[in-house]
């Protein structure tokens, strides 16, 4: 992939900033989304928490249906494939996806290899737990980090986890002298590159968003104060009671994520939202797929 | 000098990071509220549908949209040339409509249609010139044409608004924010 490709994706992330990505299963909800003022949609067959409870091996979603999102809407449509499946996000790219996720949402079809994503001019978003899995993602071509949390629960706990660990290392790298650069790098299992930009910068060389688990206003207020640059929500809008209504308030919230008052009344009526599982109750954790 | 950088959602941290390196102070316009004593604007990259939508939900549209009018300087890149521009081809929404041009929204396509190119700007010399899910001008109207791109027009000036396609808060060149600055003192 040449730089300026590069730069041409990481630039896509630097304008959805800001704003609230929402998983969507057919055109109609698409159009509910980008009325609600969504700044992307992911098009998926099934939202995490229905791949949950359908279990089996879940794939890349049928591209006629991606097809019928992709003219429904006129922002950015993502969509996901297996982590490793690289004829998957061949056949993504062809279709001209906007961004690919190569997520641990959908079943892993390789347990040792990511996709090696220098190889395609499309864009990839992959998830990360830690500033280590960033890194190594970053350095496979991905052009966007989110959080893996956990996809599909409307449990906010590891999506927190993931937050506060990554800034905290990210803290870690920038405070440390430069000849301990090193040995970061090999602790962290990445090139000395991308620690030293890091450690000059004092954060990701891509765009880091929220993902796993936001189901409420309040839900994306926390993740954006505690350092995303935006939010992915799954599950959480069309498995609560009042989808279009639950959508335009976490956009408001993702806005104006430290007005407290304001996101008080965003909160307000907002139907059931999703029935959330808490995470000693699930059996499936999808957040150690794709180290 | 006090910029306001509309910050609804987008790429806002970019327009403030070059700004303040120039010596402006910035705000970030995110509510009602914040709308005071500004100098200049900045309508930045993102969604124009959602900066559209939530301009109204947080009831900044005609306030802002007087400050345009009344003269403020403005300076609007990707979704913010749409949400200036006077129509949209190929989208039946107009938001403040202030800029006398016609647009036509994603005009180069999807992602995989996102491109870079140096090109000669009016004024400012040649630029590397950034273009993601870009717009283009079809109709410039009564606008100065700044800059064309494959006989494409991508930059235009109409009294005190600037309008561009491309993203120059992306490529480390500041010249068209330093222009910007001085139409602000």
């Amino acid at each position: 992939m040449l730089k300026e490709q590069v730069e041409l994706n990481r630039g896509l992330a630097q304008m959805l900033k800001g704003g609230v990505i929402m998983d969507v299963t057919t055109p109609e909800q698409a159009r509910i989304a980008e009325e609600a003022g969504a700044c992307a949609v992911m098009a998926l067959e099934r939202i995490p928490a229905d791949i949950r409870a359908a279990g089996g091996v879940s794939r890349m979603s049928d591209p006629k249906m991606i097809k019928g999102i992709q003219e429904a809407v006129s922002i950015p449509v993502m969509a996901k494939c297996r982590i490793g499946h690289f004829a998957e996000a061949q056949i993504l790219e062809a279709i001209e996806i906007d961004y690919i996720d190569e997520s641990e949402v959908l079943s892993p079809a390789d347990d040792v290899y990511h996709i090696n994503k220098r190889d395609f001019k499309v864009p990839f978003v992959c998830g990360a737990r830690d500033l280590g899995e960033a890194l190594r993602r970053i350095n496979e071509g991905a052009s966007m980090i989110r959080t893996k949390g956990e996809p599909g629960t409307g449990d906010i706990v590891q999506a927190v986890r993931h937050m506060r660990k990554m800034n905290s290392e990210i803290v870690k790298v920038a405070s440390l002298r430069e000849d301990e650069l090193f040995e970061a790098a090999k602790q962290l299992q990445v090139p000395y590159e991308l620690v030293e930009y890091v450690h000059k910068n004092k954060k990701l060389p891509v765009v880091n968003f929220a993902a796993g688990g936001v189901a409420t206003p309040a839900d994306a207020a926390l993740m954006m104060q505690l350092g995303a640059e935006g939010v992915f929500v799954g599950s959480g809008i069309f498995k609560s009671g009042d989808p279009a209504k639950r959508a335009a308030a976490i956009v408001q919230a993702v806005t104006n994520y430290t007005d407290a008052k304001l996101i008080a009344e965003l909160s307000e009526d907002l139907g059931e939202a999703m029935v959330g599982i808490n995470e000693n109750e699930i059996q499936l954790i999808m957040e150690e797929r794709g180290q | 000098m006090r910029i306001g950088i509309l910050a609804v959602q987008g790429a806002f941290w970019e327009h403030k990071k070059v700004l303040e390196s120039l010596g402006a102070e910035c705000v970030e316009l995110r509510q009602k509220k914040d709308m005071k004593d500004l100098d200049g604007l900045v309508l930045p990259g993102g969604e124009s549908t959602v900066q559209g939508k939530l301009l109204r939900d947080l009831d900044m549209f005609e306030e802002l949209k007087k400050l345009i009018k009344g003269g403020l300087p403005t300076l609007s890149t990707c979704a913010g040339l749409i949400l200036l521009a006077k129509e949209i081809s190929n989208d039946q929404n107009v938001y403040f409509g202030t800029l006398p041009v016609k647009v036509k929204r994603n005009a180069y396509g999807r992602q995989l249609g996102s491109f870079s190119k140096r090109e000669y700007v009016q004024g400012i010399g040649d630029f590397e010139m950034k273009f993601i899910r870009a717009p283009y001008i079809e109709d410039a109207g009564e606008a100065e044409v700044l800059a064309k791109v494959d006989d494409k027009i991508v930059a235009v000036r109409y009294e005190n608004q600037i309008g561009l396609a491309f993203h120059p808060e992306l490529g480390g060149d500041d010249r068209i924010h330093r222009r910007f600055l001085s139409m602000v003192s």
